[in-house]
C-alpha cells in the first residue's frame, strides 16, 4: 500500500468519522432487517398453520411428525439452524445465497414456533365448538376453517406478537452467516469508525424502537385474553 | 444429489466436541447463577418504594428484552473497552448471558410472586409470622411451583443462546465446531453433529426439570 499517494487534504488514516454516511448504512440495515422479518413471519405463518393443524390432526403419524419438527427447532440453537440451511443448500445441489439461506432458516424456525403457539390456541378452543360444528354437518376442513382456527388465532394473538419480537431479534443472527442487516451494518460501521459503543448502541436503539411497541401490544392483549400455550 | 456424506472425518474430534459440550454447560451454569441473582435483585428493585429504583429496573428489563442478544454481546465485548472496561471473551460472554437472563427471569419471578394470593401473606401476618418467615414458609413454595416451568424453559433457552457467543470467539460448543469446520471443510456434517449435541442437551434438561417438578411440586392444591 506504500505506493499510494495520500491526498493532501486527507488525514493519512483509514479511520472514518461517524457521520451521516455511517448512520445511513445502519438505516439501510434496518430496511433489510424489516424485510427479512416480514418474509420469515409470512412464510412462518403459512408453515406454522400447517404445523399447528398437523399437530392436532386426527392422524397419529401426522401429529408425531409435527411434534418432532417442533421439538427439533425448539431444542436447537437458531444459529445452528441457520448454519445447517446455509451449508445444507449446497448439499442439495442449490447455490448458496445468504438472503435465501437466512429467509429459509428463519421461515422454518418461525413455522415451528408459530405452529406450537397456534397448537395451544387450537386446543384452547372448547371441544364443544368442534362437536357443534360436526353436528351441523361441517367436514374437517370447514370445521377448522370457519369454527376452530378463527377462535384459536384470536386466542393466540398475544404470544404470536411476542414471537414476532423474538423473530425480529433473531434476524440479527443472519449477520453471522454474512447477511447485511442491522447488526451486520453496525458491525461494519463499528470497524471503519472505531466507535463500537456508538455503532452498537445505535443499532440497539433501532431494534428497541421496532420491538418495544410490539412487546407492549403483546402484553396488552395478554391481559385481555390469556391462555396457556 | 451428488454430495457424499463423510461423518468419519469427525471421529478424531469427538473429545473436542465433548469438551465443547462441557464448556457450554459451564457457561450456562455460571450465567444462570449470576443471572438469577440479577433477576431477583431486579424484582426487589421493581417492587421497591422508590420510583427511581423501579424506573431503573423497568428500563433494564425492557432494554434487554427488546434488543437482540448478538447486539448485547457486541456492545459489551467491543463497545465497553472504549470506556475502559475490557473483558476477555469468556467473562464478556458470561456478563452478556447473565444480564440477558436477569431481565427475562425478573419478569418470570415477579409473575410468580404476584400469583400468590394476598390472603396468604395476610394469613402469615395473622399467625404472627415475620415477613421473612411468611415468605420462607408460606409464599416461596407455591411461587416456585408457579414459575418453575417458565424458569426451566428459560434455562434451556439460555443454553441454546450460548451458541451466539462464538461470534466473539468465546470458547464453547459452537466455536469448537467452527474450528473443526475450518480444519476438515466438512461444514454440513460438523454442524449436524453439533446441532444434535445441543438437541440432546436441551432434551436431557427438559426431562430432568420435568422429573424435579414432579418430585417437588406435586402436592395437592385443593
Amino acid at each position: 500500500m506504500s505506493g499510494f499517494p495520500i491526498p493532501p487534504n486527507r488525514k493519512p488514516t483509514l479511520i472514518r468519522e461517524f457521520g451521516w454516511a455511517e448512520v445511513w448504512t445502519i438505516v439501510l440495515g434496518i430496511q433489510a432487517t424489516i424485510v427479512l422479518s416480514l418474509v420469515a413471519f409470512t412464510g412462518g405463518g403459512i408453515g406454522g398453520l400447517l404445523v399447528a393443524v398437523a399437530r392436532t390432526a386426527p392422524v397419529r403419524s401426522l401429529r408425531a411428525l409435527a411434534g418432532g419438527f417442533i421439538d427439533f427447532f425448539q431444542g436447537t440453537p437458531m444459529l445452528l439452524q441457520l448454519f445447517l440451511v446455509f451449508y445444507g443448500l449446497p448439499v442439495l445441489g442449490l447455490k448458496v445465497n445468504v438472503w435465501v439461506a437466512a429467509a429459509v432458516g428463519l421461515t422454518l424456525h418461525a413455522s415451528a414456533f408459530l405452529g406450537e403457539i397456534w397448537r395451544g390456541g387450537i386446543q384452547a378452543v372448547p371441544g364443544g365448538q368442534s362437536e357443534a360444528a360436526h353436528a351441523l354437518g361441517l367436514n374437517y376442513f370447514a370445521r377448522m376453517r370457519f369454527v376452530v382456527l378463527p377462535q384459536a388465532l384470536r386466542l393466540s394473538f398475544a404470544p404470536t406478537v411476542g414471537f414476532l419480537v423474538q423473530l425480529i431479534k433473531g434476524t440479527s443472527l443472519a449477520a453471522i452467516i454474512g447477511f447485511v442487516e442491522l447488526s451486520r451494518a453496525a458491525q461494519l460501521v463499528s470497524s471503519i469508525t472505531y466507535k463500537p459503543l456508538l455503532a452498537f448502541g445505535f443499532a440497539g436503539l433501532c431494534y428497541f424502537t421496532i420491538c418495544f411497541p410490539l412487546s407492549r401490544m403483546s402484553a396488552r392483549f395478554e391481559k385481555r385474553y390469556s391462555i396457556k400455550t | 444429489m451428488t454430495y457424499h456424506f463423510d461423518f468419519g472425518v469427525l471421529l478424531p474430534y469427538w473429545s473436542q466436541l465433548l469438551n465443547g459440550c462441557a464448556l457450554t454447560l459451564w457457561l450456562g451454569a455460571i450465567s444462570t447463577l449470576i443471572g438469577l441473582s440479577i433477576g431477583l435483585l431486579t424484582v426487589i428493585a421493581k417492587r421497591s418504594r422508590f420510583a427511581a429504583l423501579r424506573a431503573v429496573a423497568t428500563g433494564y428489563i425492557e432494554a434487554i428484552r427488546n434488543t437482540p442478544f448478538l447486539v448485547q454481546v457486541f456492545f459489551i465485548f467491543f463497545g465497553l473497552p472504549t470506556v475502559g472496561i475490557a473483558l476477555q471473551p469468556w467473562p464478556a460472554a458470561i456478563a452478556a448471558l447473565s444480564l440477558n437472563l436477569g431481565a427475562f427471569s425478573a419478569e418470570i419471578i415477579r409473575g410468580g410472586i404476584e400469583a400468590v394470593p394476598r390472603g396468604q401473606f395476610e394469613a402469615g401476618a395473622a399467625l404472627g409470622l415475620s415477613p421473612f418467615k411468611t415468605f420462607r414458609y408460606i409464599v416461596i413454595k407455591p411461587a416456585l411451583r408457579t414459575i418453575f416451568p417458565a424458569l426451566s424453559g428459560q434455562f434451556v433457552l439460555l443454553l441454546l443462546t450460548t451458541s451466539i457467543v462464538s461470534s466473539i470467539s468465546a470458547e464453547e460448543l459452537t466455536s469448537v465446531a467452527q474450528n473443526i469446520d475450518s480444519a476438515t471443510f466438512r461444514s454440513f456434517e460438523v454442524y449436524i453433529v453439533t446441532t444434535l449435541l445441543y438437541l440432546a442437551m436441551s432434551m436431557l434438561f427438559a426431562v430432568m426439570f420435568k422429573a424435579i417438578a414432579r418430585v417437588w411440586f406435586s402436592y395437592p392444591t385443593k
